[in-house]
C-alpha cells in the first residue's frame, strides 16, 4: 500500500499486475490440480479395493473356479472350502429383514410425510434416525444377551408351533428354538435397515408435487388412497431405490450378525436353525486362519460381498438419479 | 356423507380401509421407536453402574476375574479416530471441492460422485480385508496405523458427499461477487465458498466422526486389540469396539460387565455427536 508507484507508468513498465495476475493463475491451476487428484484417488479406493480382494484371492480362484459358489464344504483341515452355506446364510437374512423392514419404513414414512401433526415430525423422525447411528455391536450384544432368550422362550415355539407344521413353508420354521439363529439376525437386521430405507421413502415422498395430492383429495380420495394411488405411483423408481439401499445395508452387515446368526458351518432348511454369512464368517475366521489357501477363499468370501453388495448400491444409486433426473425436467 | 355416505357399502369400504392402514402405519412408527427405547434402556440399565464407577475410566482391561477398566481401548480409539480423521476430512473436503467446484457436471466428477456413494454403503468389513491385505500383510503384523487408515477409508465418502452437497447449496452470486472484485478462483472457494459452507461440512465431519467411533468390523483385522496399555500406533491397539466384543462374547462376568459399560459408553458418544451435528446444522440452516 506504501509504495505507490509513479503516475506516469504503464501497467506494463511497473510490471505489477501481469506477473501477479500470472502467479494467480498458476495457483488457480494448481490448486484444480490438487482437488483432482484427490477426487481420482476417491474414485481409485473402490477400484484398489476391487483389485486387491482379486489378488488376494488368486489361489482360491484358481483352485476351485466358480464351484466355489455351490460347494458347501467348510473345512478348514482338509482345506476343502465352499461358499453355499454363507452365501445362502447372507441372502436369507437379507432377506427375512426386507420382508418385514421394507412395509414398516413404508408405514413410517407414510406417517412421518402425510400423518404426523407438524410439531411431532422432526423429533420422531430424528428418533428413527437414531436407529442407524446406534453401533451395530451394540444391536449385537443387545441381540443375544436380552433378545434372543425372550425370542426363544416366548417367540419361536410359538412360531414352530403354529406354522411348522404347515405344508410347503413348514420347513421353514421347524426345529428346536435355539434363540440365535438366522431367523434372529434377520430380525435384527430388520430393525437395522429402517432408518435407511425410510429416510429415502421421506424424501422421494416429499418431492410429490402438493398440486397433484390436492387433486386426489378434491376427488374425494382417501389419505391411503392419495399414497397408494398417487404418492406411491409417482415416487416408485425412488422407493425402490431405497429398498436397495437398505439392501445393501442389510448384505454387509457384519457384527450385529455374527453375534447372533450361530456360526455354524451348516445347511439347513430352518429359519430356526444357526447358520453362517459371509460378514460374519469373515470376523470370526480371518485373523484366525492358518494357510495361505484358507485365507484366499476367505478373501474370495469378501470379494463375493463386495461384487454382490456393489451391484446392489449401484442399481439404488441409478433408479435414485433417474427419480431426481425425471424431478429436474418436470421443473 | 349422510345420503350418500350412510347406506353406501363402497364408500364405507373405503373409509374403513383408510383408518386400518393409517392404525397399521402408526403402529409401524410404535414399532421403530419400541426397538430404540427398548435397546437404549437395556444399555442404561446394564451398563449404568460400570459407567459411574471411576476405575473404568482411569484402569487397564484386566484379566478375567480381576478389577479393571477400559483405559487403554478408550484411548486406543480415540487416537485411531483422530488420525483417521485427519486422514480423511482434507481428502474428503478436497475431493468434494473439486466435484461441486470444478467437476461439475464432467465425467469424471459424474463417475467419483456415483462410486464414492456406492463406497458410502460399502460393507466395512471389506474395507478391513483390504487394509489388511494392503498394509497389514505388507508389514507383517496389525497396528494402530492400520485401524486409522480403515478409518479414514470410512470418514472419506461421509466427507465428500456433505462437502459436494453443501458447496452445491451456496449461491452463485457469492462466487459471481468474488469474480466481479478480481478475486482468482482458489481463493473465492477459500474464502468465499468454504466460510458459506463451513457448518454444513463441519457436520458431516462429525457425522463421519461419529460413524467410526462405533465401527467394529474393519477394526478386526487392523488393529485388533492390545491387553496392554499401549500408545504405540505401530503396534496392535487397543480399542472399545473390539474389546466389547471380545469381553461379551468371553464367559467371564467381569469381563462383561465391562463390555456393556464400554458399550453404553460408546453409544452415549456416538447418539451425542449425532445430534451435536444434528443442532449445528439446524442452527446454520
Amino acid at each position: 500500500m506504501t509504495d505507490v508507484p509513479p503516475v506516469d507508468m504503464t501497467d506494463s513498465q511497473r510490471g505489477g499486475p501481469q506477473p501477479r495476475k500470472r502467479r494467480a493463475q498458476w495457483i488457480d491451476f494448481a490448486f484444480e490440480s490438487v482437488t483432482r487428484i484427490f477426487a481420482i484417488l476417491v474414485l481409485g479406493i473402490l477400484i484398489a479395493i476391487l483389485v486387491s480382494l482379486v489378488i488376494g484371492s488368486a489361489l482360491s480362484l484358481e483352485k476351485y473356479g466358480l464351484s466355489f459358489i455351490w460347494q458347501s464344504d467348510w473345512d478348514p483341515v482338509k482345506e476343502r472350502f465352499g461358499a453355499l452355506v454363507p452365501i445362502y446364510g447372507t441372502l436369507m437374512t437379507s432377506l427375512i429383514a426386507m420382508a418385514i423392514g421394507v412395509p414398516v419404513s413404508f408405514g413410517i414414512a407414510l406417517f412421518l410425510t402425510e400423518m404426523s401433526p407438524a410439531w411431532l415430525r422432526r423429533p420422531l423422525g430424528t428418533a428413527i434416525e437414531m436407529l442407524a447411528a446406534i453401533p451395530s455391536i451394540i444391536y449385537g450384544m443387545w441381540g443375544l444377551f436380552v433378545f434372543a432368550p425372550l425370542f426363544q422362550s416366548h417367540v419361536q415355539p410359538l412360531l414352530i408351533g403354529g406354522l411348522g407344521g404347515l405344508p410347503v413353508v413348514g420347513g421353514l420354521f421347524e426345529g428346536p428354538p435355539f434363540g440365535i439363529g438366522m431367523m434372529t439376525a434377520g430380525l435384527i437386521l430388520s430393525i437395522m435397515v429402517i432408518p435407511f430405507i425410510t429416510a429415502v421413502m421421506r424424501d422421494v415422498f416429499e418431492l410429490v408435487p402438493p398440486m397433484m395430492k390436492e387433486s386426489a383429495y378434491s376427488l374425494g380420495a382417501t389419505t391411503w388412497e392419495v399414497v397408494w394411488r398417487v404418492v406411491l405411483p409417482y415416487t416408485k423408481v425412488g422407493v425402490v431405490g431405497g429398498i436397495m439401499l437398505g439392501l445393501g445395508r442389510a448384505l454387509g452387515e457384519t457384527m450385529a450378525v455374527t453375534f447372533v446368526i450361530g456360526n455354524a458351518h451348516r445347511l439347513s432348511a430352518s429359519l430356526m436353525a444357526p447358520g453362517n454369512s459371509i460378514a460374519s464368517a469373515l470376523a470370526n475366521e480371518f485373523t484366525e486362519a492358518v494357510g495361505d489357501l484358507y485365507y484366499s477363499a476367505l478373501i474370495e468370501l469378501g470379494l463375493i460381498l463386495f461384487v454382490i453388495t456393489t451391484i446392489v448400491l449401484a442399481i439404488s444409486k441409478f433408479l435414485l438419479m433417474r427419480l431426481a433426473r425425471q424431478e429436474g425436467a418436470r421443473t | 356423507m349422510s345420503a350418500i355416505g350412510s347406506d353406501n357399502s363402497v364408500y364405507i369400504a373405503r373409509k374403513r380401509r383408510n383408518v386400518v392402514m393409517l392404525t397399521v402405519s402408526s403402529l409401524a412408527l410404535a414399532f421403530g421407536l419400541f426397538w430404540l427405547i427398548w435397546i437404549l434402556s437395556t444399555l442404561l440399565y446394564e451398563g449404568g453402574s460400570a459407567l459411574a464407577r471411576v476405575s473404568l475410566y482411569t484402569q487397564m482391561t484386566p484379566p478375567p476375574g480381576a478389577d479393571g477398566g477400559l483405559l487403554n481401548a478408550i484411548l486406543g480409539s480415540l487416537m485411531m479416530a483422530t488420525v483417521g480423521t485427519l486422514i480423511g476430512t482434507p481428502t474428503g473436503i478436497l475431493a468434494g471441492t473439486y466435484l461441486a467446484e470444478y467437476g461439475k457436471q464432467g465425467w469424471l466428477a459424474s463417475a467419483t460422485r456415483f462410486l464414492n456413494d456406492v463406497l458410502l454403503s460399502a460393507p466395512s468389513i471389506v474395507i478391513g480385508l483390504f487394509v489388511y491385505s494392503i498394509y497389514v500383510a505388507q508389514v507383517g503384523h496389525f497396528s494402530g496405523w492400520a485401524g486409522s487408515i480403515a478409518l479414514a477409508l470410512l470418514v472419506i465418502p461421509v466427507v465428500v458427499r456433505t462437502t459436494d452437497d453443501m458447496l452445491e447449496l451456496v449461491p452463485n452470486s457469492l462466487r459471481e461477487a468474488a469474480a466481479a472484485l478480481g478475486c482468482p478462483t482458489w481463493r473465492t472457494i477459500m474464502l468465499v465458498t468454504y466460510r458459506a459452507a463451513r457448518t454444513g461440512i463441519v457436520t458431516g465431519v462429525l457425522l463421519a466422526v461419529a460413524r467410526i467411533s462405533g465401527e467394529t468390523a474393519p477394526l478386526l483385522f487392523t488393529s485388533l486389540n492390545n491387553q496392554f496399555g499401549s500408545l504405540n500406533m505401530n503396534a496392535p491397539m487397543a480399542n472399545l469396539p473390539v474389546v466389547i466384543f471380545q469381553f461379551a462374547m468371553s464367559p467371564y462376568e467381569n469381563w462383561q460387565r465391562l463390555a456393556w459399560g464400554g458399550a453404553a459408553l460408546i453409544t452415549l458418544a456416538v447418539l451425542a455427536l449425532n445430534i451435536l451435528a444434528r443442532a449445528l446444522f439446524r442452527k446454520s440452516a
